[in-house]
């Protein structure tokens, strides 16, 4: 999960590093508010997961309570780049003398975490990496030993960091690699890393990704919302244990199992089709769980057909028939469904959906067969403009 | 032959008394699997359908000599019981167990990378099957029979279409292998590519990855450099948009790489057939093994 700028300091706060003091505030009046018991000039930042925020008008200095009210009043509401900014984060304004970087990053290739400091903070850190390599220091850390001081030196040394605050930037990275591990997160990003004109170090933005599997030993973590950041589809299938994600087509498709899903949606592409989502029923679907997304997958008004692509190992076919079935009862569609059913009782799901005659239904045998004919007809169906 | 589980496998089960571990346990012992002990802690003593049961992997090994484990207690408590099993001394260890964080993972890699001699295959995966001889983990055995196309993979369902395809053709597996759809799987295609290629049953070695990481690009440099069997790929995910995580854990484009796209080129540069479609592959498959 990606976390909004706010969160990732509320973290960062909880493992000792220094951010500006701030509060988050959802309205105007709680923006003013905040503003009052922090301080001017603040800074009013719009809380969405988005590069490129400030350039749009998401990020705005108050002098005043006059200001605050103002800025918040345009920004929340604001749309960036299709985000819906919900939530505002007030900041206390900081004097920068300079800006670097740093960050974390679960460095899946060399199976071990990737630390990055530069001395050009402020900017986006592939450009420096291509344009000026000398200020950016990278090395890996022995998951098993952890960050250990020189780790912290080599990097300030190597990046260039000024000669006062070689302990300081090391100290900074070595609580931010603490963060890492102990938080479960994938990336932490600081960009940028300010310096103060009193030589203090703070984190002024914060960007950090966890490891969703990490929840269970993290409540806290859990808990966190980004309501910008989610979909109703995909917050109504979160709560029913479904692993969905809204795409932009019209073609629903669900499958069981990650990479037979992903193969699917790369089929429907091939045949001209546009997949609305992607959703693994997983394995082991029972009937239940299928009358669940067909309600998710149909919440999607832009969808004109679905497939059903379901190979049975784990998963019974006729159970993905009987919830089919039951889903059709409850739900009603309005849109023609394809299912292929192949693998364990795939005999028994055809003669049950056979039995059943469900309207608009149709059952193929292979997944490219089975892939043209939603296409075909979804496009037949595409005058239906609004459902 | 075979790879990794065979007639000699004596397979040890962390979780049979579980509701799924009991489930898969006595379906690989159906399968002719030789399943010789379980481990639930606190437990110790009892049975499972005649399958004797130990508090620890130590006492199941000392007790039973098994050496495969099969693990299947639930995250929290899988990437523990992954490093039990190596401390007693068992050297192929399958993980199915999805949602193990990923920093476990990544202790458990290390830790097993200085461990001479411990081979993990998954988490979060399927496990591995050799037709006729041995299945550890859920593949459904059904669908395969014995014959001389590897596959290795990190999905499971899309192994069984690819699978189903080929033997639907006529052809059979020396062994199938998923290493499963986490962000550091215990083993990669490489070392799977490696077993392959010294296994003399195998002839053509399938191999299906999807987006996320670059193990498919290191699997392209390695067999350039030291596969001389055919080698026929597949790629999922290729309209999966940037920063979401497609099912597994591991499959996500980080923003410009771990493409398909890009895997696909890597392989076909290395002269490695892709087939756009599971029926793609199985075409090129056949069309290859027939020549």
């Amino acid at each position: 999960m990606d976390l909004l700028e706010y969160q990732g300091k509320q973290l960062f706060e909880r493992h000792g590093i220094a951010v500006p003091p701030g509060r988050p505030a959802l309205t105007v009046d709680e923006a003013v508010d905040a503003a009052d018991a922090i301080g001017y000039p603040c800074v009013v930042k719009a809380q969405v997961q988005i590069g490129g925020r400030g350039k749009l008008g998401g990020i705005k200095v108050a002098a005043s309570k006059d200001e605050v009210r103002e800025h918040a009043g345009a920004i929340l509401g604001m749309d960036i780049k299709g985000l819906t900014v919900h939530e505002v984060w007030i900041e206390s304004a900081s004097e920068i003398e300079a800006e670097y970087y740093a960050s974390i990053v679960f460095d899946r290739s060399a199976k071990a975490p990737f630390v990055m400091l530069s001395t050009k903070g402020g900017m986006d850190i592939e450009q420096v990496a291509e344009e000026d390599p000398e200020a950016l220091a990278t090395l890996h850390v022995d998951p098993l030993l952890g960050f250990q001081d020189f780790h912290g030196r080599r990097l300030a040394f190597d990046a260039g960091v000024d000669a006062d605050l070689v302990r300081p930037v090391g100290a900074m990275l070595a609580k931010l690699y603490e963060a890492f591990v102990a938080e479960d997160a994938m990336l932490i990003e600081v960009n940028p890393l300010i310096v103060t004109p009193e030589r203090q170090l703070r984190a002024l933005d914060a960007k950090v990704t966890l490891d969703d599997n990490s929840f269970f030993r993290h409540p806290e973590n859990a808990a966190l919302r980004n309501p910008s950041g989610e979909d109703a589809e995909e917050q109504m299938a979160k709560e029913r244990g479904l692993t969905y994600v809204k795409l932009d087509g019209d073609i629903g498709i669900l499958g069981n199992g990650a990479g037979l899903v992903m193969s699917t949606l790369d089929v429907v592409a091939q045949a001209g089709g546009k997949p609305a989502n992607f959703l693994d029923a997983g394995g082991g679907s029972k009937a239940d769980a299928i009358v669940a997304a067909v309600e998710v997958i149909l919440a999607n008004k832009k969808v004109r057909a679905v497939i059903f692509n379901i190979f049975g190992g784990i998963t019974r076919c006729d159970e993905v028939a009987k919830g089919l079935i039951e889903a059709f009862a409850q739900v009603h569609p309005d849109v023609p469904f394809v299912v292929r059913l192949d693998g364990t009782n795939d005999e028994e799901g055809r003669r049950l959906l056979s039995e059943a005659d469900l309207p608009n239904l149709h059952v193929e045998s292979t997944m490219l067969g089975a892939a043209k004919l939603v296409v075909e007809l979804a496009a037949a169906n595409s005058s239906v403009e609004a459902r | 032959m075979s790879i990794l589980v065979d007639d000699d496998t004596r397979l040890c089960v962390s979780g049979i008394t579980g509701r799924e571990g009991t489930f898969h346990a006595l379906n690989n012992k159906r399968y002719g699997t030789n399943v010789v002990s379980g481990v639930t802690p606190g437990k110790g003593g009892q049975d499972v359908e005649g399958v004797p049961v130990f508090d620890t992997f130590h006492a199941a090994v000392a007790e039973t000599d098994a050496n495969t484990a099969m693990i299947f207690v639930p995250a929290r408590f899988a990437a523990d019981s992954i490093v039990e099993a190596a401390d007693a001394g068992i050297p192929t260890i399958v993980a199915i167990t999805e949602g193990i964080p990923a920093h476990d993972e990544l202790r458990v890699y290390t830790h097993l990378k200085r461990a001479n001699g411990v081979r993990l295959i998954g988490p979060n995966c399927p496990g591995v099957l050799s037709p006729g001889k041995a299945n550890v983990g859920i593949i459904p055995a059904d669908f395969f029979k014995q014959g001389n196309v590897g596959v290795v993979s990190r999905s499971g369902t899309l192994t069984y279409q690819i699978g189903n395809e080929l033997a639907q053709s006529g052809f059979g597996n020396s062994s199938i292998v998923g290493i499963g759809g986490d962000p550091v799987p215990g083993s990669s295609f490489v070392d799977i590519l490696q077993l392959f290629e010294e296994d003399p049953e195998t002839e053509l070695i399938v191999m299906a990855g999807e987006i996320g990481g670059s193990a498919e690009e290191e699997a392209a440099e390695y067999i350039a450099e030291h596969v001389s069997k055919p080698v026929v790929a597949y790629i999922a995910g290729f309209t999966a948009p940037p920063g979401k995580t497609m099912g597994h854990a591991g499959a996500i484009v980080s923003g410009t790489s771990g493409t398909a796209q890009a895997k696909a080129d890597a392989l076909e540069a290395r002269n490695v057939r892709v087939g756009r479609t599971p029926t793609e592959v199985a075409e090129i498959a056949v069309s290859t093994l027939s020549a």
